[in-house]
């Protein structure tokens, strides 16, 4: 039950139930679909990038609630960060999810997205947790194809 | 003695937790708590019989099939085509010969759909599924389609999950050469009316396919009384191993066949100057050392399955399913996808305050094993219009404390979810 609050923090409930920058991006030069076929995850982000800044950055979609408040707090962390810092951000928070469960976390990489650190505790999951963060990832590149977990 | 009506026959009685203690596996712990397996249309448990079958074939009889001289190749070519019989009698198969040894239900249908399809399917041709098929028993006639210029249809189903025979007869022309439509549903547990489907389907010169994966497991299956002109479906979800399956077909439409792979056990002759000639069926349709031990386990499944009874199996899930489905109906926020009366044991649902993958975790933490997602099945998910169903799906060593188990969970979900 421990790993369960762990994963479930209120902070996740909460943006999951209240999605901050949820919806259509007016003036976005850069968007990606990204899909969890697993789950039937499906998201668009949409970015607004100008000097090599996210000027405006939004998300829509659905998506179980480790998606979606991953996508909202992604959201709220990039906005006004350079592109490089974008990066540099999605490669910690990756690294995260991905470490081993012992591993410490370094709060100073990954800031508010520590809270996601749970779903180490469940490997099925942490495909849920990186949707939005690759979605985000491909559309800084500007890619064409949709992007998949899969 | 008042004789009772069929319908006020109570429910046959099955000795569950004797039979619980013939599934080592749910004596496991899961997370600290008892294992509530609940997975079933996925894949089934295994009983001991079966391990026990597998461990002595391997320990005991280990040899390949057909044409060995020695005296192990002889007692499992025994054994394997003993199997064989076994499958046949089990679908009422008229004779042994039409059991085709496959590694499961989507091998069965790639076959005839690669065999039969290809031999037969012209441009403008129609072939027929229904809305709520496994991706199984829908992407391999889309590719004969597109290889061939044909084309497919889509049976509809009721919001309630029902086929409507109706709407299907429509459907059907001198165009339609093929019918292929599950026997139940994995992702709604529907029960179609696959005799009526088959004779309606015959009646215009179509020959059936029946994706029977959810049907052995739950119901006596009469290939002859349905009189479907192939039945396939998979061992695993038949308490045998995975990679074991039969594939039936009748006789003279096997015979009219040609191989689908080929290579070694599938021959007569094979000569560079006067050409191959090909084995008789089923070998045809067998090329290359198959799972025998697969296959002997399906057989002891099978047996087990017989132990029980396929009737009393069917009552006892029917009477658990009802339980289930009044106790989940009673949960505020929960909505049922799926909800005919005629159905196997699964139960698929939505809830307002969770996301299926969500509530999927949280039952697992409690060790109940669910699945949550599209269950292969995404055209019938855009039919209900969701992206996923959490799916509860018995088998005959459940019990009703396992489905309070359920319902307490779900409740917690509501929990955490406030």
């Amino acid at each position: 039950m421990s790993e369960l609050r762990e994963l479930y923090q209120e902070i996740i409930l909460d943006h999951n139930k209240n999605p901050r920058n949820f919806g259509k991006l007016e003036g976005a030069n850069r968007t990606q679909e990204g899909f969890n076929p697993l789950c039937g995850d499906h998201l668009h982000v949409h970015l607004i990038v100008e000097g090599g800044r996210i000027e405006g950055i939004s998300f829509e979609g659905s998506g179980c609630a480790i998606s979606k408040a991953s996508a909202s707090l992604m959201t709220a962390a990039l906005k006004g960060k350079e592109v490089g810092e974008a990066e540099e951000l999605f490669e910690n928070f990756h690294a995260m999810v991905m470490a081993d469960v012992a591993e410490p976390v370094d709060e100073e990489k990954v800031g508010k997205m520590a809270i996601f650190a749970g779903v180490r505790e469940f490997p099925m999951r942490v495909k849920c947790a990186t949707l939005a963060w690759h979605t985000m990832k491909a559309a800084l590149a500007d890619a064409d194809a949709p992007v998949s977990t899969e | 003695m008042t004789a009772l009506a069929k319908n006020e026959v109570a429910a046959p009685v099955l000795n569950v937790e004797r039979i619980r203690r013939d599934f080592p596996i749910l004596q496991e712990r899961i997370r600290g708590k008892e294992l509530v397996y609940l997975d079933n249309a996925a894949t089934t448990q295994k009983p001991l019989t079966v391990l026990y079958a597998l461990q002595h074939y391997y320990a005991a009889e280990n040899a390949n099939i057909h044409r060995g001289v020695h005296l192990l190749s002889q007692q499992t070519t025994f054994a394997y085509e003993r199997a064989r019989g076994r499958i046949g009698q089990f679908l009422n198969a008229a004779e042994s010969s039409e059991i085709i040894f496959v590694r499961g239900t989507t091998e069965g249908i790639n076959l005839v759909a690669q065999s039969y399809g290809r031999h037969n399917i012209k441009e403008g041709d129609e072939i027929v599924v229904s809305q709520m098929e496994h991706h199984s028993n829908i992407v391999p006639w889309q590719v004969l389609c597109r290889e061939k210029g044909a084309v497919l249809k889509v049976a509809p189903i009721s919001v309630e999950g029902d086929f409507l025979l109706d709407e299907y007869e429509k459907l059907l022309s001198d165009r339609t050469k093929i019918v292929a439509i599950a026997h139940a549903s994995n992702a709604l547990g529907t029960i179609n009316p696959v005799k009526e489907i088959a004779a309606l389907a015959h009646a215009h010169g179509a020959v059936v396919l029946v994706d029977g994966a959810q049907g052995v497991p739950h119901m006596p299956v009469d290939v002859r009384d349905i009189d479907c002109d192939f039945y396939a479906f998979s061992g695993h979800k038949l308490f045998a191993p995975t990679g074991s399956g039969a594939l039936y077909g009748k006789r003279e439409i096997l015979e009219a066949m040609p191989p689908w792979e080929t290579g070694g056990g599938m021959i007569q002759r094979v000569s560079f100057e006067a050409g191959t000639t090909y084995a008789d069926v089923p070998t045809r349709f067998e090329a290359g050392t198959p799972n025998i031990a697969g296959g002997i386990g399906l057989a002891a499944a099978i047996d087990y399955v017989n132990s029980i009874g396929r009737a009393e199996i069917a009552a006892y899930e029917d009477d658990l399913l009802r339980y289930a489905t009044d106790l989940l109906s009673d949960i505020d926020g929960v909505r049922l996808i799926g909800t005919t009366r005629n159905k196997v044991g699964v139960i698929s649902f939505v809830m307002d305050a969770a996301h299926p993958h969500d509530i999927g975790t949280i039952l697992d933490s409690e060790g109940i094993a669910v699945r949550a997602g599209h269950h292969c099945a995404q055209p019938l998910m855009s039919f209900y219009q969701v992206p996923a169903t959490v799916r509860a799906s018995l088998a005959f060593y459940n019990t009703r404390a396992e489905m309070d188990a359920l319902a307490a969970g779900i409740r917690k979900v509501q929990e955490v979810f406030g």
